[in-house]
């Protein structure tokens, strides 16, 4: 899923200063599941700048709605209305969400309350880690499963590098290090003898180098 | 196309020579006359000088450019180049102006990670990895062309090097790294500070069982401590250094004005100890910040005059 995390409380008040009415628009897929955006974030969110709206003296109306994907046009377009009674929009969606919002509203703002982080897995409760950067290319055959591009601070593809130990990355001692994993993988699958061949450098072009990607499905176009 | 070496190293290496070398780091600064300054307290007293790029991922002056000083200076450089701040496009560019200018040794590596650097906020490049970087020099060096397959009008005819880390986990691992990096192209091989001569040797002969000291030259990096919290410090917060707790009391062991001396007599014994170890062709003395300590290193060891 797409993992994000609510932005500060102080950058958003500052963001939606300008504006007395505001919709606080949630999505109900990825950042849900993050406990980021969600029904219950826009709740909790709307509640606090009522709050703090009130304690500054300022007017402020606030209304709450959730779509289920703010992706896809078909759901954002549920806001419509809701839209059209505000001045301004606080999507709690990832970057996209955000994007497609202010497409479909092109004479409103849209203002982004979640900064969008990764694209990772619920490793276990309230705890999420990047496990894919989207690169477009997927070698995960050659890697025993585990990503070096997303989860090695190096991106190394012929690791490891020097740094690691106990198995934990020399950035963060926190964070596993993607190659100890590798070779812990491949050697139980008696496979590390695999390691011993090259792997030459990546190709980049499928990934965001290769400038905004487009995925065009002829089967699926009407 | 197998040339003739352009490199002294090289030569002096194929020769069987003990080799010599120590490393020197560029100035925080546009003053060229810091690198010179620090290149006469080498002269002679070692066969090749490491430049450092950018180590620890503070912004320094260029190793090209460092090693050019030196190079002008009558000391053959050998030059540093990371993965971590230029793609491959401008690694390559890189290589052949450094070829033209008169470099002739490279040392391949990925580079300190910058959040252990001044500028923790900077994006990191890592377009290739440095087992990439030595088959790109092999390649333009053996083939004559870059990475596109584009014929060069001169191929570099670099000696490479690359780093290897026998203390670093997975232990085990390590040697079959080592045996990926000569694949690449690595001609020599410079390895993390030694402290753990036990640890080291056990290395050393996994790597002579796989027949690797055949393929590559060793040589043994050695960094002499200034004082006991130098070497607390290492031990600590260096990624992937190895320093037992023997050295660490000894260090600690000695009045604070000693210190220094029991660092260098610390860094003696195990040049001894490496010198007898076969498949080991050379030392690389790092003495950060402390170059002028070099030469008499290199003499209370035996080892000058240098060829």
């Amino acid at each position: 899923m797409i993992v994000g995390e609510q932005k500060p409380i102080k950058e958003i008040l500052k963001m939606t200063a300008p504006h007395h009415k505001l919709l606080v628009l949630g999505c109900g897929t990825c950042v849900e599941t993050c406990f980021a955006g969600g029904e219950d974030e826009v709740a909790a969110l709307a509640s606090l700048l009522r709050l703090a709206s009130r304690k500054d003296g300022r007017s402020l109306h606030i209304e709450e709605f959730t779509v289920e994907r703010q992706c896809e046009d078909a759901f954002i377009a549920e806001a419509a209305e809701a839209v059209a009674r505000n001045e301004a929009v606080l999507s709690l969606a990832c970057g996209a969400g955000v994007q497609a919002v202010a497409r479909r509203f092109p004479r409103f703002r849209v203002l982004p309350g979640v900064n969008t982080t990764f694209i990772g897995v619920l490793e276990h409760r309230g705890v999420f880690t990047e496990e894919c950067s989207g690169c477009g290319d997927c070698q995960l055959a050659m890697f025993g499963g585990v990503c070096p591009f997303s989860r090695c601070a190096k991106k190394l593809l012929n690791g490891p590098c020097g740094g690691s130990r106990n198995g934990k990355c020399e950035v963060n001692a926190d964070t596993d290090c993607a190659w100890h994993l590798i070779i812990e993988r491949l050697t139980a699958l008696g496979r590390l003898n695999e390691l011993r061949t090259y792997v030459p450098p990546k190709n980049w072009q499928p990934s965001l180098s290769g400038g905004p990607r487009r995925l065009i499905r002829e089967d699926h176009i009407l | 196309m197998k040339t003739e070496p352009a490199s002294r190293l090289e030569r002096l290496l194929s020769q069987g020579r003990f080799a010599v070398t120590a490393e020197c780091g560029p100035p925080r600064g546009a003053n060229g006359e810091v690198i010179r300054r620090k290149g006469a307290l080498l002269k002679g007293a070692v066969d090749a000088v490491n430049v450092t790029d950018n180590q620890t991922a503070i912004v320094r002056m260029s190793s090209i450019a460092a090693a050019k000083h030196l190079l002008d200076s009558g000391i053959e450089p050998v030059m540093q180049m990371v993965t971590r701040d230029r793609n491959r496009i401008a690694l390559q560019s890189d290589i052949l102006g450094a070829y033209a200018l008169g470099i002739r040794n490279i040392l391949c590596l990925s580079g300190d990670h910058q959040c252990f650097g001044s500028q923790p906020d900077a994006l990191n490049v890592f377009d290739i990895d440095s087992m990439n970087l030595i088959r790109t020099v092999r390649t333009m060096k053996e083939d004559g062309t870059d990475m596109s397959g584009h014929p060069l009008d001169e191929p570099p005819n670099m000696f490479i090097g690359a780093a290897a880390n026998p203390f670093a986990d997975p232990f085990e691992y390590r040697v079959l790294r080592l045996a990926k990096k000569i694949d690449a192209g690595a001609d020599f091989i410079q390895t993390q500070c030694i402290y753990n001569l036990e640890r080291f040797k056990k290395w050393m002969e996994m790597a002579a069982g796989e027949g690797l000291t055949e393929k590559v030259h060793i040589l043994a990096g050695v960094t002499p401590l200034k004082s006991a919290g130098m070497a607390k410090y290492m031990a600590r917060n260096v990624a992937g250094m190895d320093i037992p707790e023997a050295i660490l009391n000894r260090m600690a062991g000695v009045p604070k004005e000693n210190a220094a001396g029991e660092g260098i007599a610390i860094c003696l014994e195990t040049i001894a100890a490496l010198r007898e170890m076969p498949g080991v062709h050379g030392i690389h003395i790092m003495a950060i910040e402390w170059e002028e300590q070099v030469r008499p290193i290199v003499e209370q060891a035996g080892l000058l005059p240098r060829p």
